[in-house]
């Protein structure tokens, strides 16, 4: 069969990513032509001022030598301008006369820059800062020549003028604005940055407005620039002049050919052209929902999008993206998003710490913060864009929202706060023990660019994520690159664009009883999931319809469903349930006899006040079990862990309620009882608090005229201290009111979501509503709670009713 | 000529799951089963910690690892990208509901392969 023609017009950043994307998928669909106005392949177009500083070449930003066109049979066309294309013929016209056909057309011309229309504009030495001959000239020009000035304090243009001043130039910025950068930073940032740039030796004329350029030649008219002008009368030497002033996208083709345009190429989700079905186009040209996008995460997530449909699989949509910025001037931090101004029915929180170089301001509107705008320490920076993207409610943490989120208890990574200040052994993600040489090698080797792709390749914050802020510096010095893949929405999982909250209403709505009517329901893309979303949907499916939906236990992950913990040799560890933490001279016989009999390597206290059985084979697992003769501790599980208690008033001289019995009662209450994530309970007899409630799911912590109850604590990767929930009198209340808690997160938190996770989700406010406003909802969801975990089977003894597979215990011999 | 050997029933593993053969010398081998009946062997020994496979959650065209969550692909053995790596493949062969492996394979294949190692003498248990 004869392949299709593609034809790609621009060959930068965001169109050879399209091309990867769709070979990935789709790699012999098309035959697929090039052309790009410039004599290079592919390259980093964002590291352009790393190689004005000196800190990189070429040769290390170009990101698709040659031979990656010749091994994937593309047609490159290099240094052709294409200047006609012909929709009736499709015919794709180059000013050479070079022509290709096309079935479908991709326009990633990208952008080009704003040149103010002051006399003088045309003089040699007069040039925008564009790509690799700007950038060549520029170096070449500080060879040779002194005085240099850059028009435009936004990010190019500083950026510029760092390069050139380290190339020994004396340059002066001129800024039109009264303040630089100043739709990234708001006037304080801006003049701290401003203080900053001026004792590195950068000048600045700011609120000048340029009058005219004036060269050596014919009265000033012509020749190379030397000085400009400025309309009060001023004159400043120039042998450079960089126009900075911004960019524009690259629409005049497209226009010439009739597609619609407006501020950009108008394209749908899909990154169609609204006028003709066969042309695409992403990047900085393309107009989608009327933002045209200039940084790399956005036009990469358009890229894979894109592909997608050019490969014709159809799947996928462009929602737009939320962005932040930095300034990639080495040993200078800032970073902004949102609406950082303020304004009307907005409320700062503002931190200022002028000799420190410290300044910090979030935006509050509502509840919710809008805007974040940092100059110093942007280490927090990611959190607050996440905090911003995801629109959740902080007033609960409101108080300690300016001091970041290490401030809640980050560990892992020996408290570094500035990535470049680290040596490459040291270690970036604790979780995963990766360093930070490792992730700059992969960045630089495998040519990475977002935080999902570095996530994946090195595994660097992948797991507890409290690094991300460290990996993301580490992006942005490497690769240049702005970091985040940030679509408005996040995805269960590569199998689905749905969202875990789209799951669960569809579950719910539709009345879902299996994994493959999900799958049906929402159009997975993969016949049997993957191992995100197949442990998260039958979880999903369960605890929505509880006696209804069947478990399935190859959905669940080894843990769950040996009921038992896989070690890293593939024994397991065995935990039996201790109600409340006591034991008996029977129990404690019967696991040493165990222990003896099946040689069992390893026997340890845990932190949850049980005894651990480490390195028990896979088949003795059974024997085990019946030996001890003790309940599921469910360690393994995301499901109620232990309930840890103190003595209390049975013996303890301070106590003041029988913690021990409550601690008991809630066990035996909700234990076998699956969650999205694991649960632990604590109850204390005193405020002393010997059984830590604090750092608990739910804690209860006794007084003399009742019980304090707390939630959402947690004591793992972010210690996390729980919140004071509610004082209650009674025993009873303590069960209702935890019950009812355990239900409306079982409902309605996200899988491997904690309590911690699922209310700052959803602000404390609304539980509060939910449980304690709303007697007869909190009632019915314990009612609930009751009716789930009514008769579920004890998984270590009923293997048929808990639908434990018993032939996995059992190896067959060949 | 391949020696077949007969080792279970194709019902003998469940359906999206897997289970282990234990052989004369060398690490076990695991058997797969998909949701449309194909089964497949491979070592059971994920080739970046040495995991068991058999104790993995099983796909259409690999199983994810039960310790690092690596997917190893059926028709190769070897790791999805970006994970680089492979474990060895077992020729296997289904007929009248039964499943077959190749008995040199069984006696040679991977032998060399050490098991993985846990606890205080860094000793085998498994």
């Amino acid at each position: 069969m004869k392949k299709m023609k593609l034809v790609m017009i621009g060959n930068g950043m965001a169109g050879v990513r399209t091309l990867e994307e769709l070979l990935k998928i789709s790699p012999d669909l098309y035959d697929i032509t090039v052309f790009g106005a410039e004599p290079h392949p592919n390259y980093n177009r964002i590291l352009l001022s790393p190689v004005l500083a000196g800190e990189q070449t070429i040769d290390e930003i170009i990101l698709n030598p040659l031979s990656w066109y010749e091994e994937h049979g593309i047609q490159l066309h290099l240094g052709k301008t294409v200047v006609k294309v012909d929709r009736t013929k499709r015919i794709v016209h180059a000013e050479d006369g070079t022509t290709a056909e096309y079935d479908r057309l991709l326009i990633a011309t990208g952008s080009t820059p704003f040149i103010l229309p002051v006399p003088g504009k045309d003089l040699e030495g007069v040039i925008a800062y564009r790509d690799i001959a700007d950038t060549n000239t520029m170096i070449e020009t500080a060879k040779t020549h002194q005085h240099a000035v850059v028009i435009g304090g936004g990010l190019l243009g500083l950026e510029a003028a760092n390069g050139l001043m380290l190339r020994g130039m004396q340059v002066t910025v001129v800024h039109v604005a009264p303040w630089l950068m100043e739709r990234q930073l708001d006037d304080v940032a801006g003049k701290l940055l401003q203080k900053s740039l001026e004792e590195r030796g950068l000048k600045f004329e700011i609120g000048a407005h340029t009058a005219a350029l004036i060269g050596d030649k014919d009265d000033g008219k012509a020749g190379r620039v030397m000085a400009i002008q400025f309309k009060d009368g001023r004159e400043l030497p120039a042998d450079l002049v960089v126009m900075a002033a911004g960019i524009r996208p690259s629409t005049a083709l497209a226009e010439s050919m009739g597609l619609h345009c407006n501020r950009g190429i108008v394209v749908n989700d899909t990154l169609q052209t609204i006028t003709d079905p066969r042309i695409y186009s992403v990047g900085e040209c393309a107009a989608h929902r009327g933002i045209a996008y200039g940084l790399v995460a956005p036009l990469f997530e358009q890229g894979k999008v894109c592909a997608t449909h050019l490969a014709q699989f159809g799947i996928g949509r462009y929602t737009g993206s939320q962005t932040s910025t930095k300034l990639k001037v080495t040993g200078i931090d800032l970073f902004s998003a949102g609406n950082f101004m303020g304004g009307k029915d907005c409320e700062e929180i503002v931190l200022s710490d002028p000799m420190a170089g410290v300044y910090k301001k979030l935006v509050i509107e509502g509840d919710k913060l809008v805007g974040a705008c940092l100059y110093g320490d942007t280490v927090d920076g990611s959190w607050y864009f996440k905090l911003i993207r995801d629109g959740r409610s902080v007033n609960d943490i409101r108080d300690k929202l300016m001091f970041g989120e290490s401030n809640i208890g980050d560990v892992g990574h020996e408290g570094h706060s500035k990535a470049a200040a680290m040596a490459d052994s040291d270690e970036v993600c604790g979780c995963n023990g990766v360093n930070k040489g490792t992730i700059c090698k992969a960045i630089k080797d495998k040519g990475l660019f977002t935080l999902e792709e570095v996530r994946k390749h090195t595994k660097a914050s992948a797991s507890c994520g409290s690094c991300t802020g460290l990996v993301e510096q580490l992006l942005m010095f490497t690769a240049g690159g702005d970091y985040s893949a940030t679509p408005k929405k996040k995805a269960l999982c590569g199998c689905t664009d749905a969202s875990h909250q789209e799951v669960r209403d569809a579950i719910k709505e539709q009345h879902l009883l299996t994994i493959d009517g999900v799958y049906k329901a929402l159009a997975w893309r993969t016949p049997n999931g993957c191992s995100s979303c197949r442990p998260a949907i039958n979880y999903y499916l369960i605890s929505t319809w509880p006696k209804e939906a069947q478990d399935d236990p190859q959905s669940r992950f080894i843990n769950e469903r040996a009921h038992a913990n896989i070690q890293k040799d593939g024994t397991y560890s065995v935990i039996p349930r201790m109600w409340g933490g006591e034991t008996t001279a029977s129990e404690l016989r019967r696991i040493a006899d165990a222990v003896d009999k099946y040689k069992i390597p390893t026997v340890k206290v845990t932190g949850g006040q049980r005894i651990d059985l480490l390195g028990v084979k896979k088949e003795d697992l059974v024997n085990v079990w019946k030996d001890i003769g003790m309940p599921s501790g469910h360690a393994y599980a995301k499901a109620l862990r232990t309930v840890k208690t103190c003595v209390g008033s049975e013996w303890c001289r301070m106590g003041t309620q029988d913690s021990t019995q409550m601690g008991k009662d809630l066990e035996r209450a909700m234990w076998r009882m699956y969650a999205p994530h694991k649960v632990k309970f604590a109850v204390s007899g005193c405020p002393r608090n010997c059984a830590e409630a604090g750092i608990k799911d739910v804690g209860i912590i006794g007084v003399d005229s009742g019980w304090e109850m707390y939630v959402a604590g947690n004591g793992g990767i972010k210690t996390e201290v729980a919140h004071f929930f509610a004082k209650l009198k009674t025993a009873e209340e303590v069960m209702e009111y935890t019950g009812a808690f355990m239900q409306l997160y079982r409902l309605e938190g996200w899988y491997l979501e904690r309590t911690v996770h699922y209310v700052n989700r959803v602000g404390l406010d609304y539980v509060k509503k939910r449980i304690l406003d709303d007697a007869a909802g909190r009632k019915a969801l314990w009612e609930q709670l009751q009716f789930a975990l009514d008769g579920e089977p004890d998984p270590w003894f009923d293997h048929a009713d808990a639908k434990v597979d018993v032939r996995q215990f059992k190896p067959v011999n060949a | 000529m391949s020696q077949w050997k007969l080792i279970c029933r194709v019902d003998d593993i469940p359906v999206l799951g897997s289970r282990r053969v234990v052989r004369a010398q060398g690490v076990a081998v695991a058997l797969f089963r998909t949701a449309d009946d194909q089964v497949h062997a491979l070592l059971d020994r994920c080739p970046h910690k040495a995991g068991p496979l058999s104790q993995g959650i099983v796909f259409a065209d690999a199983v994810s690892c039960p310790l690092h969550n690596w997917s190893i692909r059926f028709d190769t053995g070897a790791a999805k990208e970006p994970d680089v790596g492979s474990t060895p493949r077992f020729a296997c062969k289904v007929e009248g509901g039964e499943v077959f492996l190749d008995e040199a394979e069984l006696g040679t294949l991977g032998t060399e392969l050490p098991a993985p190692t846990a606890g205080p003498q860094g000793c085998s248990h498994a």
